[in-house]
């Protein structure tokens, strides 16, 4: 039985499906409730702040003793910020918590915490990217010289030469506003103090339960091992729980002072307020074009606004670097040149979300793509046919290894699905009614499940990228799996049970999977960065291996052949070429209870194995069909089509669910969700009726067409998949509004396409409203 | 201290007698004070409906309601729905058509698409996608959601489970 390639259902889901999952909140016991108290200005001096009598708060004085937060890149543009994790003397932005209350419920604690009184000299707030860069400003960190906290640039040898022989020439201001990653669960943290021993248990819904441990513990100055952390079922992250957060370190501090069990269940205004956004983006870019189309040469001024502190473990040029390194994207460019600034703010700080700079990085591409199609009177699919990388390994001009993909066919593949002749003409008889149709295309590559190298070339004073697992069948025959890897809701149990399925020839219901436990599984470095199938896959695999392998020696001694004569399937080692077989819960019993009989063997069937790839990138197109109302500026998506090329699908229903809820979040970036403030730093998008996530009556249905490149670079033959959907999806939307909309020549370059955006670009086009 | 109110409300067919302060939520006294953690709190304001449960068979938010609204009303939650071990159609067609991802929003959209379609068993595919707008999901992008609603609605017209 063959279980890669099917689509089981999840073996997560009957407890989920039953209110049986186990969230943070779903773990408090009986502990105390913990409030945050937060800064109601974006920056300014603590003068003082005033505590009610008989009540149990604590300030940054109280913590005088804690670390600040500070993660390290090894590279000279690099200033490392320490973010205290609560403030003593300054705040830097509004929502930062400054005081913490523990009280005996949630209720009585918040009560509380509206009646501490925090005394801040306010400043002057800087918000915005103009305003962070321009000259005579105080910096936001005072012991800054500049806002600029990361800065990469390289140019290559010809580039200048590129520009002087262009036949054409253009030039992009791009914007992306800042979007929330917003899970349903927000972030919560429940510390339980063990009194025999000291130790404390740390419950938090996190992504990265291994860094947090580490990180926490080198911020209190403890050992690891007086610290546990778990990550219990997770209610989505995307990126927002990777990173170690003030919260979770006072929390293990409360603990361990108090001696008492603590909760903290972050609230909805808190989770957009203070814990970490993405996407503040804007990118200048000059395309130097040749006649047909060619794009010879890519000169990119990007500036991406990393918020009032550097996330950790990833720091603050995780955006900025991200964007230097990937921005050719599936384009075979020979000349480029960039200037990446990473740049601090009175703001929530930026942290990884789905995608990380490349739903802006494509947007900017696919849209300087279009628009030079436009200048030189080329189709929009032929210029990029032209363009697209065919040829593998491709090395970018950064550097990039790219390995085989199919860029060039995903996009056509794309445009025959959604039959451009018949919808261009069927876009003309529309427009004769007064409709606007328009097609929008985004092609793009998508690097993922790389380890170490790639993070080591970041600079990163900690360097992620490898898993281990330990693969170990008790004497029933059963397989128990432990993976330093934390899944947060995508199904990697389902998947991993697969993979290992076809190793050992069991069930995968037989495979239980333990992770997110520091206690339980082997460092690593959980969820992000579309790696988990890629890399945890590998581990699994390889560590399954072993056990396989070791298993067929004992059935081989067994029944007296050799153990590359056996094949281990449905539940038993059987010998090719005969009627015999022997089950494999007879070889695990053996195994373990008659050791002494298999030479060369030590007892028991436990292996571990570690994965450590260079990286595979996936690649796909994406094409939506959308509907403009000229008169509301209102869009309505009617066909949105992916193909995408994750080579080999481990469980073809998981893929397209991490496809469909990728694009549904890119459409969110394309259309809807941003993160407003004013200008002086207050958040004016704290709630679900500010900020929009879409719903489905907003999103349609997905179509999805699978193209399946083997890559040498993944030994799963699987490539990751968790972000191409966010990272497409925007310039798809926005190109098919521009096409939509070309009747009056109008150009869109700022996410998200608001109506309010749209109808500005129509009135300065002259389209009045009939109203 | 605010006063406290004693209340009997029945959920899942249970009666639970609870003393509660005025303020607290139905939510809050689900979980806490019933001890039903299914149900989940994401917004605390009415938005996403994570929280949505049935109460006298209307889906209701019950982060909206306060628990002494609930004064001798039926609550259902999802951790009713199931019967014994076998699951709800609701509940098989989520499973078997991938309708959940992280799980966070389930309980919400099963007691919302349970609620809807005992109100309207015949809903049009449309009108179920309308319906399950009402609450948001980030993992799915919807439409396993609506699929799997679709197909639990033709199997609850079809009649009772074998």
């Amino acid at each position: 039985m063959n279980w890669i390639g099917r689509s089981l259902p999840r073996l997560e889901d009957p407890s989920l499906l039953k209110g049986n999952g186990s969230y943070v909140a779903d773990r408090i016991g009986n502990a105390a409730s913990v409030r945050f108290v937060r800064s109601p200005l974006a920056r300014g001096a603590i003068t003082g702040i005033e505590i009610p009598s008989g009540t149990v708060v604590f300030t940054g004085r109280d913590l005088s003793g804690v670390k600040p937060i500070r993660p390290i890149l090894h590279r000279p543009d690099y200033v490392a910020i320490g973010q205290p994790v609560l403030p003593v003397d300054r705040v830097t932005f509004c929502g930062q918590a400054v005081a913490v209350v523990v009280a005996e419920d949630p209720a009585r604690a918040e009560d509380i915490a509206d009646r501490v009184f925090v005394d801040i000299e306010g400043e002057n707030a800087i918000v915005d990217l103009d305003a962070a860069l321009a000259t005579g400003t105080a910096p936001v960190h005072p012991e800054a010289v500049s806002n600029v906290l990361v800065e990469g640039r390289m140019k290559t040898a010809g580039l200048d030469t590129a520009f002087e022989e262009a036949a054409e020439i253009v030039t992009l201001e791009l914007r992306s506003h800042r979007q929330s990653a917003a899970p349903m669960e927000n972030r919560g943290g429940v510390a339980v103090y063990d009194v025999a021993s000291g130790r404390v248990t740390l419950t938090a819904s996190v992504q990265m339960p291994h860094m947090l441990r580490t990180g926490i513990a080198d911020a209190l100055g403890m050992t690891e091992s007086d610290l546990r952390v778990i990550a219990p079922d997770v209610g989505g992250g995307f990126g927002q729980k990777m990173s170690l957060f003030p919260e979770y370190v006072v929390l293990v501090w409360l603990a361990r002072k108090l001696k008492r069990d603590v909760a903290w269940i972050e609230d909805r205004r808190e989770n957009f307020t203070a814990s970490a956004h993405g996407r503040d983006q804007a990118f200048s870019l000059r395309g130097a074009f040749a006649k047909d189309g060619r794009l010879l040469g890519l000169d990119a001024d990007l500036r991406s606004n990393v918020g009032a502190f550097s996330c950790y473990p990833v720091t603050c040029g995780v955006e900025p670097l991200m964007a230097l390194a990937e921005l050719p994207g599936p384009y075979d460019l020979a000349e480029y040149g960039v200037r990446s600034r990473g740049v601090t703010t009175n703001t929530c700080m930026m942290a990884p979300y789905r995608g990380v700079s490349r739903p802006m990085l494509t947007f900017s591409m696919e849209r300087l793509m279009e628009v030079a199609a436009t200048r030189l009177g080329i189709d929009s699919v032929e210029i990029r046919r032209r363009n697209l990388i065919t040829a593998f390994p491709h090395r970018s001009p950064t550097g990039l290894v790219y390995d085989e993909g199919s860029y060039l066919q995903a996009m056509e593949a794309a445009a025959k699905s959604v039959d451009l002749p018949a919808f261009r003409a069927r876009q003309a008889a529309a427009r004769l009614r007064g409709h606007f149709l328009g097609v929008g295309f985004s092609v793009f590559s998508e690097r993922t499940g790389y380890g170490t190298p790639a993070y080591a070339a970041r600079g990163m004073e900690i360097v992620p990228g490898y898993e281990i697992v330990d693969c170990t069948m008790d004497p029933s025959g059963d397989v128990v799996l432990r993976i330093g890897s934390s899944p947060h809701g995508q199904g990697l149990k389902t998947s991993l049970a697969q993979l290992v399925s076809d190793e050992l020839g069991i069930e995968p219901h037989r495979i239980r999977i333990i992770s997110g436990d520091t206690d339980a599984t082997p460092y690593g470095w959980g969820t992000f960065a579309s790696r988990s199938m890629v890399i945890a896959g590998g581990a699994s695999k390889l560590a399954a291996g072993k056990v396989a392998h070791k298993l067929k020696t004992i059935a081989a001694q067994l029944m007296e052949t050799t153990a590359e004569s056996i094949t281990l399937e449905n539940g038993w080692a059987r010998v090719s070429n005969s009627n015999q077989a022997t089950a494999i819960g007879v070889l695990a019993r053996a195994a373990y209870h008659q050791s002494h009989r298999f030479k060369g063997l030590s007892p028991g069937l436990h292996e571990s194995a570690v994965y450590d790839p260079g990286g595979t990138f996936s690649n796909a197109c994406h094409v939506a069909i959308v509907e403009v109302d000229i008169e509301t500026g209102g869009t309505r998506i009617e066909r949105f089509i992916v193909v995408e090329d994750a080579g080999v699908l481990i469980n073809p229903m998981i893929v397209d669910g991490q496809i469909a809820g990728g694009v549904a979040q890119g459409i969110a970036n394309a259309l809807f969700e941003e993160i407003i403030y004013d200008e002086s730093g207050n958040l004016l998008t704290a709630s679900f009726a500010d900020y929009l996530p879409p719903t489905s009556a907003e999103v349609p249905e997905i179509e999805i067409i699978h193209m399946e490149t083997v890559s040498p670079e993944s030994i799963t033959k699987a490539k990751g998949v968790g972000e191409g959907g966010a990272i497409g999806a925007p310039a798809a939307v926005v190109n098919a509004i521009v096409d939509a909309l070309s009747p009056f020549g109008i150009q869109l370059f700022e996410l998200p396409a608001t109506p309010q955006r749209i109808r500005e670009q129509l009135r300065r086009a002259g389209v009045a409203t009939h109203g | 201290m605010a006063s406290k109110f004693n209340i009997d409300l029945t959920v899942n067919g249970k009666s639970h007698a609870v003393s509660i302060e005025p303020r607290r939520t139905l939510a809050d006294v689900l979980r806490d004070d019933c001890g039903l953690t299914g149900t989940h709190i994401g917004c605390e304001h009415g938005v996403c409906g994570a929280c949505t449960v049935l109460v006298d068979d209307k889906p209701v938010r019950s982060c909206l309601m306060f628990g002494v609204q609930a004064e001798r009303k039926a609550v259902r939650t999802v951790e009713g729905l199931a019967d014994g071990d076998t699951l709800h159609p609701l509940q098989q067609a989520f499973w078997e058509n991938h309708g959940l991802q992280c799980g966070f929003c389930t309980p919400g959209f099963l007691m919302l698409a349970a609620g809807a379609l005992e109100e309207n068993p015949d809903m049009s595919d449309d009108e179920i996608r309308d319906v399950l707008s009402s609450n948001l999901c980030r993992c799915t992008g919807y439409q396993n959601i609506v699929k799997a609603v679709r197909i639990a609605a033709r199997a609850l017209r079809a009649g009772p489970r074998a």
